[in-house]
């Protein structure tokens, strides 16, 4: 077990993170946020060129068989881009459902030539996997009924319905993007009427949402690291009282404080993928969450009245941490879930 | 040189020396076995062999005689290394060995009453006088003078250039004429620190460690190996304060609140980040590709140590101390005590080896590269300086 990057890793690094410097600048992604929010072209390259839909999937299903260490490093890039593509719903968590059906769909995922989103409210969790969630199914496999907050389910060409301890595919519901907090990863409303599932096999859904929160956990930590170093570019350039901004012991006491949370993120993340223990999965998001959310909010604080502007990048990062501070888990739930895990019983 | 090949090393060690002899002679020849500091170089305690390695060895060794890492951290964690580093080979056989094995003990004669974060201002004067300088100045904050037979300390050689520029490091011999210790009592009652008044000290100029006038880059040599020694050790999940803590909670349902758990649980989780960003950096280490991580460990410590000793007292409901006599104490005994001592040592660790606004300095400038603040003390010489 290491807490450090391979040399594997840092390849698929720098190739993602150079996509993205081309494809992906923080300019292109506030140009798109109101009309068509994800870059599906973006996602094509990704997935076909770089193979990043695969990541997860064995070889003989299609994928690349890679580990979620590699994962990771595409979400950290990913992160730090805001990057509007449904890698983590459709790469991650779908497939990270899908994977013990072996299902022929998984060699199209891998591919990128369809792309899938579990059906869960991005507001469940490990503790509580039905969150958000009142679908049923009747004896001739036809779903019905209704989950709030999904994430990437207006470009998902499957569905994947988890519905007491079996799994769904499902084509054909409603899908109604809602107005989302996370301008870059909109939720919508999912309702099934009698739709026709195929029943792909079974899904311990709580273990595929604790993998996820174990995953996002690098996701926010690329959010984090994009929040400092744009800041501290900022405050070396942008002079007041004849003196640039991060010159002030008070911004720079702040700016270090902000940095050694950072770097605990980081090994927290690469924690969470050396060794997905519940654990280490609770422990990574409960910090990282918070670490993510408290990087954006000094961000925006330090840039000044830039900082509050829409035309200012910033503000995408606050929204995207804020909402995955609350995704798969808060950091009270998973704080929660450590008192018993770890034996620090809480009073009677 | 491998692990394997270290544990043959300690085994062929142990068949010659009985752990169950004198202690003082295990140590002496673990020192010349080569098995104190495995990555030191061969005749100095070490064997110039990769430093993870030394884990390894204490694994092997964790069941014979031990040296006391309370009594001789100053000397282990700071003089050690500097020795070393600037040391003369002379200096290196002379000092190590006794230092390792504990028979002579070290302290640090660095802080004085007008440095102490802004440590060059200092003002103790070094005059060259043949082949001796005699030294006149008080220090302070000198943890274990009382017991020491060493100590490493910096002065001021030339008041005329500016402050950085003028100092020079030695060796002080603590028995040396004019050399005096005074106990300083502390907020615990004890007195673990002292002031040291230095007065016509003489001291041969071979107890001069690096070049006259370099004493600033010696003494960052012993300040960055004193915030590792300080916030680096490896700990395991849960533990350290931390197990104190929570061994109370467990033992005293009666004294539980949800507000207390809540807290404890956020600490809990701190703890465990920076135990992990230690073994990362421990890692990185040992790959050879130090990060700037280091830098923040003690930071770290300091924060999390006064957070869960503050918490302790607290949840103990107890309004009780164990002990305000007033004694010299040997080392910290962090352990050894009840939880108020803790709550109220935990006070310095903000403070002593660096205070918290010094790091953050110096993790904004150097790992972060803002500027720094404007200074007025930089081209002035020292004794133009207003004090």
């Amino acid at each position: 077990m290491t807490l450090l990057y391979s040399e594997v890793e840092e390849e698929l690094r720098s190739s993602v993170r150079g996509l993205l410097a081309d494809r992906c600048p923080p300019a292109a992604v506030l140009k798109r946020v109101e009309s068509e929010p994800y870059d599906l072209d973006l996602w094509k390259t990704l997935a076909g060129e770089i193979g990043v839909a695969g990541l997860l999937i064995p070889e003989e299903l299609g994928g690349a068989g890679a580990s979620a260490s590699e994962a990771a490093v595409v979400l950290e890039e990913l992160g730090r881009a805001v990057a509007p593509v449904p890698f983590f719903t459709s790469a991650v968590l779908a497939t990270q459902a899908l994977l013990p059906t072996r299902d022929a769909l998984l060699g199209e995922l891998a591919e990128g030539r369809k792309t899938a989103a579990l059906a869960v409210s991005f507001t469940a969790s490990p503790y509580a996997p039905g969150r958000g969630s009142s679908v049923t199914v009747d004896g001739d496999g036809r779903l019905s009924g209704t989950v709030t907050g999904v994430a990437g389910a207006e470009v998902a060409d499957v569905l994947l319905v988890p519905v007491g301890g079996d799994l769904y595919a499902v084509e054909g519901a409603s899908v109604e993007v809602v107005p989302s907090l996370d301008l870059t990863r909109p939720v919508a409303t999912v309702t099934f009427e009698q739709a026709q599932g195929r029943r792909v096999g079974g899904c311990d859904l709580a273990a595929v949402l604790g993998f996820g929160a174990g995953l996002l956990a690098s996701e926010q930590l690329g959010v984090a690291e994009w929040c400092l170093e744009t800041t501290l570019a900022y405050v070396k350039e942008r002079h007041q009282f004849a003196r640039p901004v991060g010159s002030f012991q008070s911004i720079k006491h702040r700016l270090a404080d902000l940095w050694l949370d950072v770097v605990r993120a980081r090994a927290a993340a690469r924690n969470a993928v050396a060794d997905a223990s519940s654990i280490s999965v609770a422990v990574a998001q409960s910090w990282n969450a918070g670490v993510a959310v408290h990087a954006a909010e000094e961000a925006l604080q330090l840039h000044g009245g830039i900082g509050m502007t829409w035309e200012h990048p910033v503000h995408l990062y606050l929204k995207r941490a804020k909402a995955t501070e609350l995704a798969l888990g808060t950091p009270g739930d998973h704080r929660e879930a450590l008192a018993s895990l770890v034996d620090v019983p809480g009073p009677s | 040189m491998n692990e394997a090949e270290i544990k043959e090393r300690v085994a062929a060690f142990l068949g010659e020396h009985d752990p169950s002899g004198d202690r003082l002679e295990f140590l002496r020849a673990r020192f010349d076995a080569g098995l104190a500091w495995v990555w030191f170089p061969e005749g100095l305690g070490g064997l110039a062999a990769p430093r993870e390695l030394q884990q390894v060895v204490e694994r092997e060794l964790a069941d014979t005689p031990q040296i006391n890492g309370g009594k001789q951290g100053i000397g282990l964690g700071m003089a050690a290394p500097t020795i070393l580093a600037f040391g003369t080979e002379e200096q290196k056989r002379r000092f190590l060995r006794p230092l390792w094995t504990g028979e002579e003990i070290w302290c640090q004669l660095f802080s004085e009453p007008g440095a102490g974060s802004d440590l060059a201002t200092l003002a103790t004067r070094a005059v060259r006088d043949g082949d001796e300088w005699v030294v006149d100045g008080q220090k302070v904050w000198t943890s274990g003078a009382h017991h020491s037979r060493w100590a490493i300390l910096v002065t001021r050689t030339d008041p005329d250039v500016p402050k950085h520029r003028g100092l020079t490091y030695f060796v002080c011999d603590m028995q040396a004429p004019g050399v005096e210790v005074r106990p300083l009592r502390q907020i615990t009652g004890e007195a673990e620190f002292n002031e040291v008044f230095l007065t016509g000290v003489r001291l041969s100029d071979d107890l001069r460690l690096g070049e006259v006038g370099d004493g600033w880059r010696v003494a960052q040599t012993t300040l960055m190996n004193e915030r590792v020694a300080i916030g680096g050790a490896p700990t395991r999940r849960g533990g350290g304060v931390m197990a104190t803590v929570l061994s109370a909670w467990r033992e005293h349902p009666e004294l539980r609140t949800h507000d207390l758990h809540g807290r404890l649980l956020s600490l809990w989780v701190e703890a465990e980040v920076t135990r992990l960003s230690g073994a990362r950096l421990r890692e990185q280490l040992a790959a050879g590709q130090p990060g700037p991580e280091g830098s923040g460990m003690k930071l770290s410590f300091a924060r999390l140590n006064q957070a869960l000793t503050g918490l302790d007292v607290e949840l103990r409901r107890d309004l009780g101390y164990d002990d305000w006599a007033f004694r010299r104490s040997e080392d910290v005994d962090f352990y050894g005590r009840g939880p108020g001592y803790r709550y109220l040592r935990a006070k310095g660790n903000s403070i002593e080896g660096g205070t918290s606004e010094i790091l953050r300095n110096i993790i904004s400038e150097r790992v972060l590269g803002l500027p720094s603040e404007p200074r007025v003390d930089k081209d002035v010489p020292w004794k133009d300086l207003p004090r």
